[in-house]
């Protein structure tokens, strides 16, 4: 039957997306940045990180939300991935030589919000 | 639906379920100026400290936020001022002065106006935003005529009778574009010729168009390209909005829009809108008037049901509208020794529709959406001697379900249509009936590789089970590379497929005097067969600084190649031949576009367009009729500083030139040796913006008054020679208008 088509493909492609809830923790954490940049920056990077499935960071607070598969990845491994793009979390500094290469605008530190 | 969920929830979770709840803090925040008095500072930003709750003062400096449980420092920021933090204890309010920061060095001002047609550089699609700015830009005053200043879509008329204005994307007519109105199929069947000029161009908020395969989420049916319109939102729209406009052809339209918010999570919307033209303008001296006299209302009422603790966003509208045209001879002050050759289209049509979406506010990357719309679309009409009625009833509804796979890098999209139409019509002088039912049901995915890095992609597929075109497969599939971070390219392929409603697409058939044939060919539309064609094409754009100014370049070459088609014949003098397509048809179309911000507050883009569009007919292999080989368009806009008023002045000045263009042939246009002239249009507008409630404009559409000389031929009207959808100009000259908006 012609229907089995797209019921198929409905359903497995539920099934697909089902498994995707277990074991995920909501966070929110201090990350430092300054701008639009720092935001594109901090989302990207650490959406790549392996068990990252939802990230959002907010220019206003500074603050980093995100989801995570706690089977795949740590709290502490997050805090260390992000630092190490060049961004200092509440637990972890990012190390000087990664800072020195943001973009200058991204330069939190020393810089005010913008 | 879709995304713009996601986002609005999302958006409203940082923002709304702050300041409507109970247990929060207020104040007054200001700044003290140069002459010592104490000014309200709007756009401070206030949060907790080391938090994500916050807020921004209002235009009187007002703010409100949630009390926190984890935070007691109150921090206030603003550029250029000392940030300043307050322990909050029991009081409510909060008033804070902010201070200048002497440390900062002078003020740098940032000048980037957002441009009011957007093209993404991350996007994996090539999709162009429209705002509703670059609207006002036409500002008469339905949908159809706001593309003139938009160089992706080509208007010209359909016939020298009935004033209506033709769309056409890469080449094609509008049949083969799928028009969405907040991406329910809306722009079909019996509404096709009509029907973007039932949508008021206040009543919209943006539109997006999708050039080449779009997304298989609306359906197989579009072709060359989408475009999507989405109205205005009650909660988001202005509480009160007046619009007027009159112009020298005796056209008059208003529009008056009031939304309410109820409480937190309804709100409601009622737009209006009515235009009428009681002139009778023949200003070629063809005895035929230029324009229809005309008398049109529509009403809409809208409901918004926003819920941001369970996550739901519902949407419930109803509308009405009923548009009454005549057409045809002058018989003003004439007198006729035989009948006059007159008409009217009638239409009214009746529209509702329902919209649900949830997103689970801890898991901000699944939504849920359903969508259903009613509509009946009833269009009764004659032309001298020729009927064409049409009735339309139509059910359409989807359930559609995003979510990701892994992380919202990989996101996927699946979901179900259903669709109903029912049409009758009754043909011609010997009122020939025709009734037909299409009903389809079909499920999609959708996956997507969402990344602004260097390359994302976009591949969908359908499934459809039709009644009448059968069951089949449609993949769609569109690549972003970017190399470099001013330069992408775009691929994209696709098929498409669609049912022909042969006499409402080509009504301009009924302003003529041609004998219909159709060949029968057994098939389920009318004896012919479905159209059927796949569409690929790339698109490359390279942005650059010149002088410290912005700019780009895009190169966009789209090609449609059709496995069958419906070929409308025009070619022989007194017949109008429909059959299926026997050999090759295609349309293959290069844009250029050129984009620079010359200086401060002047934009000018610039486009170079070449459409190939040929198909066999009976008669040989040829270029499409009435198609400009080749068009160049040019677009200024310019306005001076904003004073702290908002109080500015806005310029825009459109040129366009197309060029010659194949006419089917006819012994009255013999001189023409086949091919009409190249000429140019200009188009300019000046809008006087008092304040940011009050502007009027005035402006020129064809102001230099080109217009064909005979576009209507064939002598008499009721002979099988005359026709008047042999146009390939403007019927009337230089058209000025004057208007005004409010709104509050």
């Amino acid at each position: 039957m012609k229907y089995i088509i797209i019921l198929s493909l409905f359903f497995s492609s539920l099934g697909f997306s089902q498994q995707n809830n277990l074991k995920s923790l909501n966070v929110s954490f201090l990350v430092k940045g300054v701008c639009e940049m720092c935001k594109d920056r901090i989302e990207n990077g650490t959406i790549k990180l392996k068990g990252v499935k939802y990230v959002n960071w907010d220019i206003m607070s500074s603050n980093v939300s995100l989801i995570y598969n706690s089977k795949k990845i740590s709290l502490d491994e997050i805090h260390k991935g992000i630092s190490l793009l060049g961004h200092s979390t509440n637990k972890y500094t990012a190390p000087s030589e990664i800072y020195n290469n943001l973009p200058d605008c991204c330069m939190y530190e020393t810089l005010e919000k913008h | 639906m879709k995304k713009s969920f996601n986002l609005i929830l999302i958006t409203f979770l940082l923002q709304v379920s702050i300041s409507f709840s109970q247990n929060y803090i207020e104040g007054v925040i200001s700044y003290e100026n140069e002459s010592g008095e104490i000014i309200p500072f709007p756009g401070v930003t206030v949060f907790w400290e080391n938090t994500t709750v916050g807020t921004l003062t209002n235009i009187d400096g007002n703010y409100k936020l949630l009390n926190s449980s984890v935070s007691n420092k109150l921090v206030f920021k603003f550029l250029g001022y000392k940030e300043q933090i307050i322990d909050v204890s029991n009081k409510k309010f909060y008033n804070v002065t902010m201070m200048k920061d002497e440390n900062v060095l002078d003020e740098v001002v940032v000048n980037k106006k957002r441009k009011t047609i957007q093209k993404s550089y991350f996007k994996t699609q090539n999709i162009i935003n429209v705002s509703s700015e670059e609207l006002l830009k036409a500002a008469c005053c339905n949908i159809s005529e706001s593309f003139e200043t938009n160089p992706s879509i080509d208007v010209s008329y359909s016939n020298a009778i009935t004033g209506v204005k033709q769309v056409k994307m890469l080449g094609l007519e509008s049949p083969y574009l799928l028009i969405t109105e907040e991406n329910i199929p809306m722009i079909r069947g019996a509404s096709q010729v009509y029907g973007l000029s039932f949508i008021p161009g206040t009543w919209v908020e943006s539109m997006q168009i999708t050039k080449g395969a779009g997304s298989v989420v609306n359906g197989f049916e579009s072709i060359s390209g989408q475009i999507n319109v989405e109205l205005k939102k009650p909660y988001s729209d202005t509480p009160f909005f007046v619009n007027v406009y009159s112009n020298n052809m005796g056209r008059n339209e208003v529009n008056i829009h009031g939304n309410k918010i109820i409480n937190e999570k309804l709100s409601t919307g009622l737009y209006l809108h009515a235009n009428k033209n009681t002139s009778i303008n023949d200003k070629n001296n063809d005895g035929f008037l230029d324009n229809p006299t005309s008398n049109a209302f529509n009403i809409f009422n809208r409901w918004q049901y926003i819920n941001t603790q369970k996550g739901t966003v519902s949407f419930l509208g109803i509308r009405y509208m009923n548009d009454d045209k005549v057409i045809g001879e002058n018989t003003e002050d004439v007198v006729f020794i035989r009948n006059p050759w007159k008409g009217e289209i009638n239409t009214n049509r009746f529209d509702s529709n329902f919209k649900f979406g949830y997103v689970n506010p801890s898991i901000p990357y699944q939504s849920l959406g359903f969508q259903m719309a009613y509509s009946n679309h009833d269009q009764d009409s004659f032309f001298g001697i020729r009927n064409y009625n049409i009735n339309q009833n139509s059910f359409y509804s989807s359930l559609i379900y995003n979510s990701i796979l892994g992380s919202t890098l990989n996101k996927i999209k699946f979901g179900l249509n259903y669709s109903y139409d029912d049409f009758d019509e009754i043909v011609d002088k010997k009122n020939v009936f025709y009734n037909r039912i299409d009903k389809s049901i079909g499920g999609f995915f959708e996956y997507s590789y969402d990344s602004v890095d260097a390359v994302s992609l976009v591949a969908g597929i359908r499934y459809d089970i039709h009644n009448n075109l059968g069951s089949f497969f449609t993949p769609r599939f569109h690549l972003r590379y970017q190399p470099f971070e001013k330069s992408v390219l775009r691929l994209s392929a696709g098929t498409g497929r669609k049912s022909s409603n042969i006499f409402s697409e080509n009504q301009n058939i009924f302003t003529s005097g041609r004998q219909i044939k159709i060949s029968n060919e057994f098939g389920n539309f009318y004896g012919l067969d479905p159209e059927k064609a796949i569409n690929y094409g790339l698109s490359f754009r390279q942005g650059f600084f010149i002088n410290n100014r912005e700019g780009d370049i895009t190169f966009d070459y789209y090609v449609t190649d059709f496995d069958n088609q419906i070929v409308v014949d025009w070619e022989t003098q007194g017949e109008l031949s429909f059959y299926n397509l026997n050999g090759k048809s295609f349309s293959k179309s290069l844009q250029i576009d050129l984009e620079y911000q010359i200086i401060d507050n002047v934009l000018i883009k610039s486009t170079f367009k070449n459409f190939d569009v040929k198909k066999q007919y009976d008669s040989g292999f040829k270029q499409n009729p009435l198609t400009p080989k080749n068009r160049f368009f040019t677009n200024i806009e310019a306005s001076t500083n904003e004073k702290e008023n908002g109080s500015k002045w806005k310029f825009d000045f459109t040129y366009n030139w197309i060029g010659k263009q194949r006419l089917p042939s006819h012994t009255e246009l013999i001189d023409f040796e086949g091919y009409s002239p190249n000429y140019s249009l200009v188009n300019s507008q000046i809008t006087r913006v008092f304040s940011n409630k009050f502007e009027m404009y005035v402006g020129g559409e064809n102001i230099g008054g080109y217009t064909q000389s005979n576009p209507i031929v064939g002598g008499y009207p009721f002979g099988t020679d005359f026709d008047t959808s042999i146009v390939y100009a403007p019927i009337h000259g230089a058209l000025f208008y004057v208007g005004l908006r409010f709104n509050n």
